[in-house]
């Protein structure tokens, strides 16, 4: 093995250490807070009920199926969706937003590492403690809403990694809308309208193919659908090997894009940091 | 010769605040013309600081000692000027410069707040790459010149803030940094956790032959652990030398005690008087003409016993605080006394 390729090898060993210990030291936290953490899983059940309830209702009105979609399949895409939208939350802007205000970002400035390694590897020990909490959950809606749900293992393989694809597509898309932040301190109303493209677009309100075609056709150009609907179709849905594959390729392509404009603001964004609030 | 371990020159930082005039009325022009203010938090200063020296920093609130540990540590950009650091320019915040240096706040928190140091200590392991048996031996060290070995294993939000800011140093030098940014480290703790953090200060320069940048607005930090100061004010440095000569530069008198055999003789003609007790009276005399009142006193007084003495430095730097800019210190020009080792000459022009 070369110097380089040794340097290197251990490089990654440093960053596969930092990336355990910093998820280790998350999960003690939320595990700390386990009831509080609990009950706010729960209390984010309120929305895919709803949507499951509608759906369920119209299916069932339709004859057992809206476009062919079963009340089974409607079922199944909804309990998936909970662990899916869990898998979403991230570091948002607000947060980028009180880091600046408050001068937080000024203890992360000094780590020899960047801040993002922060917010994924603890977002990252967040979601392992969420993944099982979110098992007994996921329980109870399969009894309660009696799924449709058969998958292959080459589908539940897919399913396991496009989970965290869509951590990260997330994860890269809110930094990049962080970085506004160092331009202006609020932020919220660029926010806002971008989550709300992103709830239609992404499969989080209804799935896909209940959207219209120019919608369905917007949506393959933009992150969000890789980010939501994908992960969720890949496990309850029919999609071919190619599709499978072809769908953690373009989660992949995301995130490279998505981390590179982040790199490429932050590069800008930092001299404007003004460590105020301390 | 060494390098400077901490190297400034015209140093520069101003901010652009907003600003308006309060009420509904300017709220709404503001909408359509902002107004700004410049702001020079750092106008210019210039200084080094030799590898294992402790400097005390010294300034009122809002003087640009803080400003000027943020671009020291890479966390602001300066506007201007140059700053290197152990050979790096802090602004690029290279990882083998972020590696090799600290910035403590004495009001800011950067352990996690709801779990045992200890975890954070480790966390500092894994950020830092320190391989484990030179870590388990400097944080096992650390905590015992600390004391703090039963601190680090309870939450950190169940520490008190003396107890806190001690767990807190411990995490701050766990990478061994050469360079150390102290920013009131002893801010809102007792005279005790003060002295222990003091010697702890010390100890860690002496072992580690450190480099430290303190400010504080204790002087005994100062008078404890600095041989030299430098003071800035209105982001300009008025004196940058031994701790023992600031006297030298800002003390306008000096103070005589005399003790005579009339206790009621009217002193008034040789000076203010500041004290009497019986036959024992202080008197405040202008520097300049401290050796000719002396002599007149001895000359026309029945005088027992008579010293003279410097005001106290934590008076001297509250005077320098107070006033604008003391006469004969420009904008331009500081004053730079010679600090063993450091072979800066007596004066310097910036």
């Amino acid at each position: 093995m070369s110097t380089l390729e040794a340097g290197e090898a251990g490089r990654l060993r440093s960053y596969f250490d930092y990336y355990l210990t910093r998820g280790r030291t998350q999960i003690q936290v939320n595990f700390q807070y386990r009831v509080a953490t609990y009950m706010w899983m729960i209390g984010m059940l309120a929305e895919p009920i709803v949507y499951l309830v509608v759906w369920t209702t119209i299916s069932e009105h339709q004859g057992g199926a809206v476009q062919g979609i079963s009340t089974g399949e409607f079922a199944a895409y909804y309990i998936v969706w909970t662990l899916v939208r869990n898998m979403n939350i991230v570091f948002t802007p607000y947060g980028w937003e009180w880091r600046i205000r408050e001068g937080e970002l000024s203890a992360a400035l000094l780590r020899p590492l960047h801040p993002l390694h922060d917010d994924i590897a603890g977002f990252a020990g967040w979601k392992v403690a969420t993944i099982l909490l979110w098992l007994p959950i996921a329980a109870v809606l399969w009894i309660a809403f009696d799924p449709t749900l058969d998958p292959t293992l080459l589908e539940v393989g897919v399913f396991s990694l496009a989970i965290w694809g869509a951590y990260l597509i997330r994860t890269m898309f809110m930094s990049t809308l962080g970085m506004v932040t160092f331009w202006t301190t609020r932020v919220s109303a660029l926010f806002e309208l971008l989550i709300a493209l992103e709830l239609l677009l992404s499969g989080r309100l209804v799935p896909l193919p209940l959207m219209p075609d120019w919608a369905q056709e917007l949506a393959n150009f933009l992150p969000f659908k890789w980010s939501f609907y994908f992960p969720i179709q890949s496990l309850v849905g029919d999609l071919s090997t190619a599709e499978l594959l072809g769908g953690l390729a373009a989660q992949a392509a995301w995130i490279v894009i998505l981390t590179a404009l982040t790199l490429f603001f932050w590069r800008f964004a930092i001299r404007r940091y003004s460590a105020v609030g301390n | 010769m060494a390098a400077p371990a901490v190297r400034v020159a015209t140093l520069n930082k101003t901010f652009f605040v907003p600003e308006r005039d309060a009420g509904l009325r300017a709220s709404v022009q503001s909408l359509f013309k902002r107004r700004h203010r410049e702001v020079r938090a750092v106008d210019g200063i210039s200084f080094e600081i030799e590898s294992g020296e402790i400097v005390g920093f010294l300034g009122p609130n809002g003087a640009g000692k803080t400003t000027t540990l943020k671009m020291l540590s890479g966390l602001l950009y300066p506007t201007s000027g140059e700053a290197r650091v152990l050979g790096h320019v802090p602004s690029k915040r290279e990882r083998e410069f972020l590696r090799r240096i600290t910035l403590v706040m004495g009001n800011r928190n950067q352990l996690q707040w709801d779990l045992p140091a200890l975890d954070s200590y480790e966390l500092n392991r894994a950020i830092y790459r320190l391989p484990r048996p030179e870590f388990l031996e400097l944080r096992d060290e650390m905590i015992d010149l600390l004391d703090v070995g039963d601190l680090v294993r309870k939450p950190v939000r169940n520490l008190s803030l003396g107890e806190r800011m001690k767990v807190e140093i411990v995490g701050s030098l766990l990478h061994r940094p050469g360079v150390l940014f102290l920013d009131e480290p002893t801010i809102g703790l007792d005279v005790t956790m003060q002295k222990r953090i003091r010697e702890f200060i010390a100890e860690y320069n002496r072992r580690h032959g450190a480099t430290v940048l303190l400010t504080s607005h204790y002087m005994a930090d100062v008078e404890a652990l600095c041989r030299r100061v430098i003071v800035i004010h209105q982001g300009t440095i008025l004196f940058d030398g031994p701790l023992a000569r600031i006297g030298d530069q800002f003390e306008a008198f000096k103070t005589l005690t005399i003790e005579i055999e009339d206790p009621d003789a009217d002193l008034s003609g040789y000076g203010a008087v500041l004290a009497r007790d019986n036959g024992r009276v202080k008197l405040r005399v202008p520097k300049a003409e401290t050796a000719r009142v002396t002599a007149r006193l001895l000359a026309d007084r029945e005088v027992a016993d008579l010293t003279v003495e410097d005001p106290p430095i934590e008076d001297v730097i509250e005077l320098v605080f107070a006033q604008e800019r003391p006469a004969g210190v420009g904008s331009t020009e500081t004053q730079r006394a010679e600090v063993p080792p450091s072979p800066a000459p007596e004066r310097e022009d910036q």
